[in-house]
């Protein structure tokens, strides 16, 4: 087990070094902050340049700029934004909660619709309800999220008035968005149930539990489901990466003050650090997530460690 | 048993011609639309704006704001759609494979490097690495299909390894190499030919996802250049007029959905008949 929690924590440890690599490499490639901090910004020295670019660190060697970046983000300093100095750990602070609300509603909508569904198809295989729930999950999934969105926004809030357009203010703005991701993650999710649940099925403990006389419904929710749970698990972790590139985009869409809406308007302000910020924050969570799901999973099902 | 097999079948064929029909109407109309409409996506008519769908035969599907006709875009947004999704799924597979082959045959080095990019993949949701990659380059139509393939070859990388990996030890390919075949015959006449299989599925599946991607990027304004008809960049014109022209927004989106439910389709129905054991599965 050791060996195994060391392996799978150095391979997480090299991930992030290659991210953060990556990013910091390709984000210097992009040009002197210092000229495009000033874009059409007037008349400037070769002193003024100087000047900014010694405050702004960009005047040391790559190597040196990525290890303070790599300091900074140990001690969570990102520093801060071209676009009015704001400190980036603040703005990321800000963002990062109500993305990852929402990330968690929308995974909570999908595991409360596509449990009962995925079960459903699995104990109908072949029939109707089945067939039905397969065509439905390939339309969600052929669904561009952002289009979702926009249809659920001209239906409820354009046309019915029912829930707020944008923005996030109370419960009712979370209806929309939260809707919006956890249909689209279904449309995945059920055939993940639905597989798992067909395999769980035909187990002979499951074969015990009907014999023994209990009810289908105690045999299904009891027996069957808390027996496929780890696979479940582990798969909808490994959907957490998916889950926030999604939301990224549909946050766009409801104006939602999360990372998406700082990642695309630092893209638009060519503000650097905090681009860097988002990309390296965003990606360490999930390598965060995926390397405790794999560790969970090791723990609990000991084949896994050997492989 | 045999009942349900017969429905079973029966609705697979129901599925494929479902896909089938869709994903040709669709490249149809793609294909004909300068016979449909000569010139007709960019014509700006002041005088037709914003008319409402279904209500002249001039303009089935109405204007947007400029007075464009919507049908005229939308068939043309096809065009970049189609063009992505195609382009960066075939030049995906072309690096894709070509890595997996070497990395399974040859394990070692290769190998370890094309695993070690499929963990950083998993660590990088695409829009990440989309929005990294365009800030650096700009968003273009061709940044967009290179993005694509930077981001997609490591699947069929990783697929074909896998398939390499049990095939090599098989005594076909132990008794090609015991008689000298020489390397890149074995990989590319023994190896190559039993496990396209899964890489057809696959790149079906991707096609659609792409088309899907593509219109993400371009409504984000990471994408296709704005200026050019697209879904995704109809759809990004169209928030603004939400509340006044509600078609401007609807149809670049429906045909999004039928377009690559189409491809889905056909890759799910591909995927039963040609790889049931669902190496490929999502």
């Amino acid at each position: 087990m050791a060996g195994f929690l060391i392996k799978r924590l150095l391979q997480a440890i090299f991930v992030v070094f290659a991210i953060t690599l990556v990013v910091s490499f390709a984000i210097r490639l992009t040009g002197d902050p210092a000229l495009m901090m000033f874009q059409g910004g007037g008349s400037m020295t070769e002193e003024d340049l100087m000047r900014i670019r010694a405050s702004l660190g960009t005047d040391q060697p790559f190597i040196m700029q990525y290890l303070n970046f790599l300091k900074g983000m140990v001690t969570l300093d990102f520093g801060r934004s071209f676009t009015g100095g704001t400190s980036v750990s603040m703005l990321i602070g800000n963002a990062l909660p109500a993305t990852l609300l929402l990330a968690f509603i929308s995974m909570f909508v999908s595991i409360a619709l596509s449990i009962p569904l995925g079960i459903k198809a699995a104990t109908a295989r072949g029939k109707g309800a089945d067939q039905a729930i397969r065509i439905l999950s390939l339309i969600g999934l052929s669904f561009p999220n952002f289009w979702l969105a926009t249809m659920l926004v001209l239906l409820f809030a354009v046309t019915l008035g029912w829930l707020p357009p944008s923005g996030m203010s109370g419960w009712t703005s979370y209806v929309m968005p939260a809707v919006t991701m956890g249909i689209i993650l279904t449309a995945t999710n059920v055939r993940l149930v639905r597989t798992s649940m067909l395999e769980t099925l035909q187990s002979q403990y499951v074969m015990v539990a009907r014999a023994k006389g209990l009810s289908e419904t105690t045999v299904l929710y009891k027996h069957a489901l808390r027996n496929c749970a780890i696979p479940l698990i582990t798969y909808f972790g490994l959907q957490f990466g998916g889950l926030l590139g999604g939301i990224v985009v549909v946050e766009r869409v409801f104006n939602w003050p999360g990372m998406g809406t700082l990642a695309f308007d630092a893209v638009s302000a060519r503000d650097y650090p905090v681009l860097q910020a988002v990309i390296t924050v965003l990606s360490l969570m999930i390598v965060g997530v995926n390397l405790l799901v794999d560790i969970a999973y090791g723990l609990v099902d000991p084949r896994i460690r050997t492989e | 048993m045999a009942t349900n097999t017969s429905r079973l079948s029966r609705f697979y064929s129901l599925e494929f011609i479902l896909g089938a029909a869709l994903t040709l109407i669709i490249c149809l109309a793609v294909l004909l639309s300068d016979v449909l409409f000569p010139g007709g996506a960019d014509k700006i008519n002041l005088i037709a704006r914003l008319t409402k769908p279904f209500t002249t035969l001039a303009y089935p599907l109405g204007t947007d704001p400029l007075g464009r006709d919507v049908l005229a875009r939308v068939i043309a947004g096809g065009k970049i759609s189609l063009l992505v999704g195609f382009t960066s799924v075939i030049g995906a597979v072309i690096f894709g494979v070509l890595m997996g082959l070497i990395a399974g045959y040859y394990r070692g080095f290769w190998d370890m490097l094309v695993m070690r990019f499929a963990d950083l993949q998993l660590a990088m949701p695409f829009i990440l690495l989309a929005i990294t990659f365009i800030a650096i380059v700009g968003g273009s139509l061709t940044n967009t299909i290179i993005l694509l393939i930077v981001s997609q070859w490591v699947q069929y990388a990783r697929v074909v390894r896998g398939s390499v990996l049990t095939l090599r030890e098989r005594e076909f390919i132990l008794s090609a190499r015991a008689i000298g075949v020489k390397d890149w015959r074995i990989i590319f006449q023994h190896l190559l030919p039993n496990l396209i299989g899964p890489v057809i599925v696959l790149m079906t599946l991707n096609v659609a996802n792409n088309i899907l991607l593509e219109s993400s990027l371009t409504f984000l304004g990471l994408g296709v250049d704005p200026t050019i008809p697209s879904w995704g960049g109809m759809l990004a014109d169209g928030r603004t007029y939400l509340q006044t022209a509600w078609w401007v927004s609807v149809f670049p989106g429906l045909a999004i959905l039928l377009t690559v439910l189409g491809l889905n389709l056909l890759g799910d129905w591909l995927r039963d008949s040609l790889d049931p054991t669902g190496r490929t599965s999502r």
